[in-house]
C-alpha cells in the first residue's frame, strides 16, 4: 500500500533537488557586487518610502476575518453546484439546504452591515 | 400529597424555621407560630390515634437516601399503638408546654430562640416515636440531645447553665455510643435496621440468644444515658439549669422517656434475652431508689422534682425489664401529664417567688396561689399512686407486673419496689408541705407572691384534668383496661411466670395504697412536729444530702483521671508528636502548594512548553508498552 | 436518500434557531442593551430543555450521514449544558449592566457556546465533535475578553485563544492520525475497524489516540494542560468564569468519554494509564495550587481543575457504575460551581468585584441568605454530606474502587481531604471572621436571586435525594458501554 505512494515521493525528490541544485549553483558561482538602489525592495519602480515594516490597522483584520468567511462560503458552493443537477432529480431538498445555509450567512452579514463593520470609520 | 404522619412531623420543623429564622422580625408572633405548629401537630395526632384505633396504622417508606449493596438508609415512618400512644403524649404535653411558655419566657430576650429550639426539639421527638427503622430513630435520637444540649444551656452567659448543658451532652454521648454499636450490630447480624424486619427475622430466630443479649444490652446504654439511669444519670438533675418548661417538657415529660421507647419497641429483643430484661429490670429499680432517696432530703425544689423524675424512669425500666411493656409505657404515658404539670407548677411558684428554687424559704403559699397549689396537689396525689389518680393505675401495673414475672428475685423486685413508693410519696408531699403550707418562712418573698397569669394557670388546669383521669380511664380495670387492649397487640401481654402463685391481686394493690398513704401520713407527722427541710446530724442525712457522693466518685475516679491523662498527652503527645505531624503536613503541603505556584509563571511560551512536554510524556505513554 | 430523522436534530435545532434569533434582534435594534436578548434566551433556553426531556428515554439512534447520535446520553448532558446555559443568563442580568453596560452580543455568545457544546454531546463523528469545540471555543475565547476595558479580562482572553489554538492543533492532528489508520471519522466505524483489527499501523493509531487525549484534556484542564485556567478563569466576567466551569467542562467531558469509551475502548489497555497518571496529577496539583491562593475566583479555577481529576478517575474506572457516576457528578458540579460564581457575582460592586476571600469576612452575619448558600456550596464542593458533592464523589470513588483502582481512590480521597481546608476557609472567613470597613448592600436582580435560589436547591436535592437522577445517569451508560 505504501509503494502506491513512491512515484509522488520520486517527484517529490526530483523536484526538491532541481531547485536546491539550481540555487545552490547562482550561489556559488555567480558575482555579487551589492549597492542600495539594488538592495532596496522592488516596488514597480517607484522609489520606496520608509520601512516595510510599519504598524497596520486593526480594522483590516476585521475585513480580512469577513473576506474568509465569504471565500469559504463559495468553497462549498462550487462541489454543490457540480451535483446539483443530479440531485435535483432526487428532490428539492439540495435546494433548500443551500437556501438555508445561505440564508444564514446572509443574517451574519446583515448582522455585521447593521452593527458597522462595514463602515471604516 | 404529604401523608397525615408527614405534615405532623413537617409542622413543628416549619415553626422552627420560621421563628429560628425570622424570629428577629416576627418578635412575640414567632411564639404564636410556634404554638399553633405544634398545636395543629397535636390535633392531627389525636386524630390518628382514632385512625390506629379504627385499625388504620402506617408503615411507608417515603424515601430511600442511600442504597449501597444491602445497606439502605431509608425515612420511613410507622404508626402503630405504640407510637400512637407516644404521638399523644409527646404532642399533648408540647402543646401545653408551648402555651405556658407564652407567659413564662415573655419577658425573655431570647423569646423567638427559645421557641425555635423548642419546635425543633418537638419535631426531632417525632423523628424519634414515628421512624419506622433504627437508623432514623437515631437521627430524632441525636437531634432531641442537641435540643436538649441548646435549651439546658438556654442563658448560656450563666456558667452553670453552659456547664450543665454541656455535662448533659458529654454523658449523653456515652450512651449513644453504645446505641450506635448496637445498631450496627443488629445490621451485622439481621441485615436490617427496619422495626418491621427486625421483628419478622428476631421472632423467626435468625438471632442467636447471646447476640441478642449483647444488641439488648447495647440499646439499654443508650437508654440509660438518655432516660438518666444508674450510672449516667447524673446529667438530669444539673439539666435544670435549663428554663423550667423545657424542664417540664424535655426533662420530664418527652425526652427522657425516650430510653423507655426504645426498649419497648425492641420488645422483641428483650424478650429473646431474658438476661438483658432482668438487667434492665434490677437496673431500674437500683436507680429508682437510689434518686428517690436523694430526694428525700433535697430542698431544691426542681432538683427534688428531677430525681423524683429518675426515681420514676425506673419504675418504667422494671416495667419494660421484666416484660410488663404495656405497664411501662402506659406510666411513661401517665408520668408525662403529672410530672409535666407538677414541673410547670413549680415553675409558676419561681415565678411568684422572683425564682428563688430553695424550698426552705417557701411556706403558707397555698392562700395565695391557689390554682397552682391545687394542681400541684393533684400531681402529688396521682404520682404518690394514690387511686383514683392517674399513677395509681400505671404504677400498679408495674408492681404487679413485676411481682408475677420470671425475672430472678422478682418478689425482692416488687418489694424494693413498694419501699421505693413510700419514698416517692414522701419527699412530693414533704414537698408541698414546705411549698404551699405552714407558716411563710421568708416575708419579703412572701409578700410578693402572685398567682401567675392565664397563658401559665390553663395549662396547668389542663394536665391536672389529664393526671386525675387519663390513668383511671384507660387502665380501668386493672390488667384489662383499654390500654392493655390497645398496646398488648405490639408489645404481647406479660407473661405471669408465677402462675398468680402468692400474694393475690388485691393484696398488692391494698400494699402499694398503703405505701402511697404511708408515705403521706410520715410526712405529715414530721411536718407537725416541724423537722421536714430541717438539717440533721445524722451520717444517712449527709450521705443522701450529698447524693451518696456519686458526682465526687466520678470526679474522683473518671473526670480527673482523664482530665490528668489528657493534659498529660496535651503537653507531651499532642504538643510535640500530633501538633508535629499535623503542623509538619500542613506546612509540607503548603510548601508543595508554592513550589507548584512557581510554575504557574503568568507567560504563555511557559504554559505552551509544558503542554508540549505533557504532549510528549502523553505520546510516550500511550504508544509505548 | 434525505429521509431526515428530525427528533435526532430537534434540540440543536432548536439552539440553533435561537441563535439567530437573537441575531435578528440585534439586526433590527443594534444598540439594544440586550434585555430582549436575555428574556427570549430564557425562553429558548427552556425549550430546549423540554425537548431534551421529551426525548429521553427512547431508543439510541443516529442519523445525518452518522454525523449526531440521539441518545440518552447526548440528552443528559444537554440538560447539564442547558441548565448552566438557563443560571448563567440568570446570573448575568444586572452584572452586565453592573459592570460594563449591557451588551446584547454577550447572550449571542452564549447561544453560540451552548451550541457547540450540544453538537459535542451527540456528535457521532470526530469532524462534528471538532466543529462543536470550536465553535465552542470561539465564542468563549471572546466571552472571556468581553470586558473589553480590562486589561486582565484581555489578557484571559489572549492565553486562552493561543494555547487553545495549540490545542486544536493536537486535536486535530490526532483526528488525522485516527483517520490515518482507520480510514473514517466516524465514532462508530472506528469502534469496528478498532475490534476487528482493521487498522493500519497499530502506533499510529495509538499516536491519534495520545493527541486526541491532549485535546480533550486542555479543553477539560486536566494537568498538565490546565495552565490556561487559573488566568483565564480569574481575568474572565465573574459570571463567564461560572459558566466555563459547568457548561464547556461537561461538554468536553462528554466528548471525552464518549470517544475513548465508545469508539476506543477496545484500547483502553493502552490508554487506561495514561488517564490514570492524568487523573491522580490532575486532582494533586489542583487541590494543592487551590490552597495557597487568596483571590477566589483563582481558587475556584484550581479546584475546577481538581474537579476535572475526580471525573478521569470516572473515565480510568470505565465501568457502569463509573460513567454514570461521571455524569451525575457533572450536574452536580453545574449546580454548585455556578451557584458559587452567583455568590462572588452578588457579593461584588462596580468597580470593586471584591474577590480576595479575606474580603468575605463577616458576610455570614451581613447577608445571612447569601452567607448559607455560599456554605452550602463550598460544603457541597468539599464533597461533605449530605449534599450533591458528596453523592457524586461517593459513586466515582465506589466505581473506582469496583474496578480495582484501589491507589487512586487513595489518592482521591486524600485529595478531597486537602480540599476540605480551602473550602471551609471560605465558610471560616464568612462567619468566624472579624469584619473589616463597612457593610455595602447587595443589590441582587430578582433573576440573579432565583438563579441562587435554584443553584442552592439543586445542590441540596441531588445530595438528598439522589436517586431518581442517579438513575437516568445509569440510563445514558448503555450508548457508551
Amino acid at each position: 500500500m505504501l509503494s502506491d505512494y513512491l512515484p509522488i515521493v520520486l517527484l517529490l525528490v526530483i523536484a526538491a533537488g532541481f531547485a536546491a541544485v539550481n540555487l545552490g549553483i547562482t550561489h556559488l558561482v555567480g558575482p555579487r557586487k551589492p549597492n542600495p538602489v539594488k538592495l532596496s525592495p522592488y516596488e514597480s519602480g517607484v522609489p520606496n518610502i520608509g520601512d516595510a515594516r510599519l504598524r497596520f490597522s486593526v480594522k483590516f483584520y476585521l475585513v480580512a476575518m469577513l473576506f474568509i468567511i465569504f471565500d469559504i462560503e463559495v468553497v462549498f458552493l462550487y462541489p454543490w453546484a457540480v451535483v446539483f443537477k443530479d440531485l435535483l432529480a432526487q428532490g428539492t431538498f439540495v435546494f433548500t439546504e443551500m437556501v438555508v445555509f445561505l440564508g444564514v450567512l446572509v443574517l451574519g452579514l446583515a448582522y455585521v452591515w447593521r452593527k458597522g463593520g462595514l463602515e471604516w470609520d | 400529597m404529604l401523608t397525615t404522619v408527614e405534615i405532623i412531623i413537617l409542622l413543628p420543623l416549619f415553626g422552627a424555621i420560621v421563628s429560628g429564622v425570622f424570629g428577629h422580625w416576627l418578635k412575640k408572633s414567632s411564639g404564636y407560630v410556634a404554638t399553633a405548629c405544634v398545636g395543629a401537630a397535636w390535633l392531627l395526632g389525636l386524630k390518628t390515634l382514632v385512625d390506629v384505633m379504627g385499625g388504620v396504622g402506617v408503615d411507608e417508606n417515603v424515601y430511600t437516601w442511600v442504597s449501597a449493596g444491602s445497606f439502605t438508609a431509608s425515612v420511613g415512618f410507622l404508626v402503630d399503638p405504640l407510637s400512637a400512644i407516644m404521638l399523644v403524649t409527646v404532642t399533648t404535653v408540647s402543646f401545653f408546654v408551648h402555651v405556658y411558655s407564652f407567659g413564662y419566657m415573655h419577658h425573655d430576650a431570647g423569646f423567638a430562640r427559645f421557641f425555635a429550639y423548642l419546635n425543633l426539639f418537638v419535631f426531632s421527638m417525632l423523628v424519634l416515636i414515628l421512624a419506622n427503622n433504627y437508623l432514623l430513630m437515631f437521627v430524632g435520637w441525636e437531634g432531641v440531645g442537641v435540643c436538649s444540649y441548646l435549651l439546658i444551656g438556654f442563658w448560656y452567659e450563666r456558667k452553670s447553665a453552659s456547664d450543665a448543658g454541656k455535662k448533659a451532652f458529654i454523658v449523653n454521648r456515652i450512651g449513644d455510643f453504645g446505641f450506635l454499636i448496637g445498631i450496627f450490630t443488629m445490621f451485622g447480624y439481621l441485615g436490617t435496621v427496619q422495626f418491621s424486619e427486625v421483628v419478622a427475622k428476631a421472632g423467626g430466630g435468625a438471632l442467636p440468644a447471646s447476640a441478642a443479649t449483647g444488641i439488648a444490652l447495647l440499646l439499654f446504654l443508650g437508654a440509660c444515658g438518655k432516660s438518666a439511669q444508674f450510672p449516667l444519670y447524673v446529667w438530669l438533675p444539673d439539666a435544670m439549669e435549663g428554663p423550667t418548661p423545657v424542664s417540664a417538657l424535655i426533662h420530664a415529660a418527652t425526652m427522657v422517656t425516650a430510653g423507655v421507647y426504645v426498649v419497648a419497641r425492641s420488645n422483641v429483643l428483650y424478650t429473646l434475652s431474658p438476661t438483658a430484661g432482668a438487667v434492665v429490670a434490677w437496673v431500674g429499680v437500683f436507680t429508682a431508689l437510689l434518686a428517690a432517696s436523694i430526694a428525700l432530703v433535697n430542698t431544691d425544689i426542681k432538683r427534688v422534682l428531677a430525681y423524683s423524675t429518675v426515681s420514676q424512669l425506673g419504675y418504667m425500666f422494671i416495667g419494660v425489664g421484666v416484660g410488663a411493656y404495656t405497664a411501662g409505657i402506659f406510666h411513661l404515658f401517665t408520668h408525662a401529664f403529672f410530672k409535666g404539670l407538677m414541673f410547670l407548677a413549680a415553675g409558676s411558684v419561681m415565678h411568684a417567688m422572683s425564682n428563688e428554687l430553695d424550698m426552705r424559704k417557701y411556706g403558707g403559699l397555698l392562700s395565695k396561689m391557689k390554682v397552682t397549689g391545687y394542681t400541684f396537689i393533684i400531681g402529688t396525689i396521682a404520682i404518690a399512686g394514690i387511686p383514683p389518680l392517674s399513677g395509681f393505675w400505671s404504677k400498679d401495673l408495674i408492681l404487679a407486673g413485676a411481682y408475677h414475672s420470671h425475672v430472678p428475685g422478682h418478689a425482692a423486685l416488687w418489694a424494693l419496689g413498694v419501699v421505693g413508693a413510700v419514698m416517692t410519696s414522701f419527699y412530693m408531699f414533704r414537698l408541698i408541705l414546705m411549698t404551699f403550707f405552714g407558716q411563710p418562712r421568708d416575708a419579703h418573698l412572701y409578700d410578693h407572691a402572685h398567682e401567675s397569669p392565664p397563658s401559665m394557670t390553663v395549662p396547668l388546669l389542663v394536665l391536672a384534668v389529664g393526671a386525675i383521669f387519663v390513668g383511671g380511664v384507660t387502665g380501668y380495670p386493672l390488667e384489662h383496661g383499654w390500654i392493655n387492649h390497645f398496646l398488648d397487640p405490639v408489645l404481647g401481654s406479660p407473661d405471669h411466670g408465677s402462675g398468680g402463685a402468692g400474694l393475690s391481686p388485691s393484696v398488692l394493690i391494698g400494699i402499694s395504697v398503703a405505701a402511697g398513704l404511708g408515705g403521706f401520713v410520715l410526712a405529715l407527722v414530721m411536718h407537725r412536729s416541724g423537722r421536714l427541710g430541717a438539717d440533721s446530724r445524722q451520717p444517712i442525712h449527709k450521705v443522701l444530702w450529698n447524693k451518696w457522693y456519686v458526682d465526687e466518685a466520678y470526679d474522683v475516679s473518671i473526670v480527673r483521671p482523664i482530665h490528668r491523662l489528657s493534659m498529660a498527652l496535651w503537653t507531651i503527645f499532642d504538643t510535640i508528636v500530633v501538633d508535629g505531624i499535623a503542623n509538619g503536613l500542613g506546612y509540607t503541603v503548603k510548601g508543595i502548594s508554592w513550589v507548584s505556584g512557581r510554575f504557574q509563571t503568568g507567560r504563555t511560551p511557559t504554559y505552551a512548553m509544558w503542554m508540549l512536554f505533557g504532549t510528549i510524556a502523553m505520546i510516550y505513554a500511550v504508544t509505548l508498552p | 436518500m434525505f429521509e431526515i430523522d428530525w427528533n435526532i436534530l430537534l434540540p440543536s435545532l432548536v439552539v440553533a434557531g435561537l441563535v439567530l434569533v437573537v441575531l435578528c434582534v440585534d439586526i433590527i435594534r443594534p444598540d439594544n442593551k440586550g434585555g430582549v436578548s436575555g428574556y427570549l434566551s430564557l425562553l429558548g433556553v427552556g425549550v430546549a430543555i423540554w425537548v431534551s426531556l421529551s426525548l429521553w428515554g427512547r431508543s439510541p439512534t443516529h442519523g445525518l450521514g452518522g454525523m449526531l447520535f440521539l441518545d440518552n446520553y447526548a440528552l443528559f448532558f444537554n440538560l447539564i449544558i442547558l441548565a448552566g446555559t438557563g443560571l448563567t443568563i440568570f446570573v448575568s442580568t444586572g452584572f452586565l449592566e453592573r459592570e460594563e453596560g449591557g451588551r446584547s452580543e454577550y447572550y449571542l455568545l452564549i447561544l453560540a457556546a451552548t451550541l457547540g457544546m450540544m453538537l459535542m454531546a451527540a456528535g457521532a463523528d470526530l469532524i462534528v465533535i471538532f466543529l462543536g469545540i470550536e465553535l465552542m471555543s470561539i465564542a468563549l475565547y471572546i466571552l472571556v475578553g468581553f470586558f473589553r476595558r480590562r486589561t486582565d479580562s484581555n489578557e484571559g482572553s489572549m492565553k486562552y485563544l493561543l494555547l487553545g489554538a495549540f490545542a486544536t492543533g493536537f486535536l486535530l492532528y490526532g483526528i488525522a492520525l485516527v483517520y490515518g489508520s482507520t480510514g473514517t471519522t466516524n465514532l462508530r466505524e472506528i469502534e469496528l475497524a478498532v475490534a476487528q483489527g482493521r487498522v493500519y499501523t497499530h502506533p499510529m493509531l495509538l499516536g491519534g489516540v495520545a493527541l486526541l487525549i491532549v485535546g480533550f484534556a486542555f479543553k477539560v484542564s486536566a494537568v498538565p494542560f490546565h495552565m490556561w485556567a487559573p488566568d483565564v478563569y480569574q481575568g474572565a466576567p465573574t459570571a463567564i468564569t461560572g459558566f466555563m466551569s459547568a457548561g464547556p467542562k461537561a461538554a468536553a467531558f462528554a466528548a471525552f468519554f464518549r470517544v475513548m469509551v465508545a469508539s476506543l475502548g477496545d484500547l483502553s489497555g493502552d490508554w487506561s494509564g495514561a488517564i490514570w497518571m492524568l487523573a491522580a496529577l490532575t486532582m494533586t496539583v489542583g487541590n494543592l495550587g487551590a490552597l495557597s491562593q487568596r483571590n477566589i475566583k483563582r481558587m475556584l479555577a484550581y479546584s475546577s481543575v481538581a474537579h476535572a481529576g475526580y471525573v478521569l478517575v470516572a473515565l480510568v474506572a470505565a465501568n457502569e457504575r463509573g460513567i454514570a457516576g461521571g455524569v451525575f457528578y457533572l450536574l452536580a458540579y453545574a449546580f454548585m460551581n455556578i451557584g458559587a460564581f452567583a455568590v462572588i457575582v452578588a457579593l461584588g460592586r462596580k468597580g470593586d468585584e471584591n474577590l480576595e476571600i479575606s474580603g468575605y469576612a463577616g458576610v455570614g452575619f451581613r447577608h445571612p441568605g447569601i452567607g448559607l448558600a455560599m456554605t452550602l456550596f463550598m460544603v457541597s464542593l468539599a464533597g461533605l454530606p449530605p449534599t450533591a458533592g458528596f453523592f457524586g464523589k461517593f459513586q466515582i470513588f465506589s466505581a473506582a474502587v469496583e474496578a480495582g483502582y484501589i491507589w487512586l481512590t487513595v489518592i482521591g480521597v486524600l485529595n478531597s481531604l486537602v480540599s476540605v481546608y480551602f473550602y471551609l476557609g471560605v465558610v471560616v472567613s464568612m462567619y468566624m471572621r472579624q469584619p473589616v470597613g463597612q457593610a455595602h448592600a447587595v443589590s441582587m436582580t430578582p433573576f440573579a436571586r432565583v438563579a441562587l435560589l435554584t443553584a442552592s436547591l439543586g445542590t441540596l436535592y441531588i445530595g438528598l435525594a439522589p436517586t431518581s437522577l442517579l438513575q437516568m445517569a445509569r440510563q445514558t451508560v448503555s450508548a457508551l458501554l
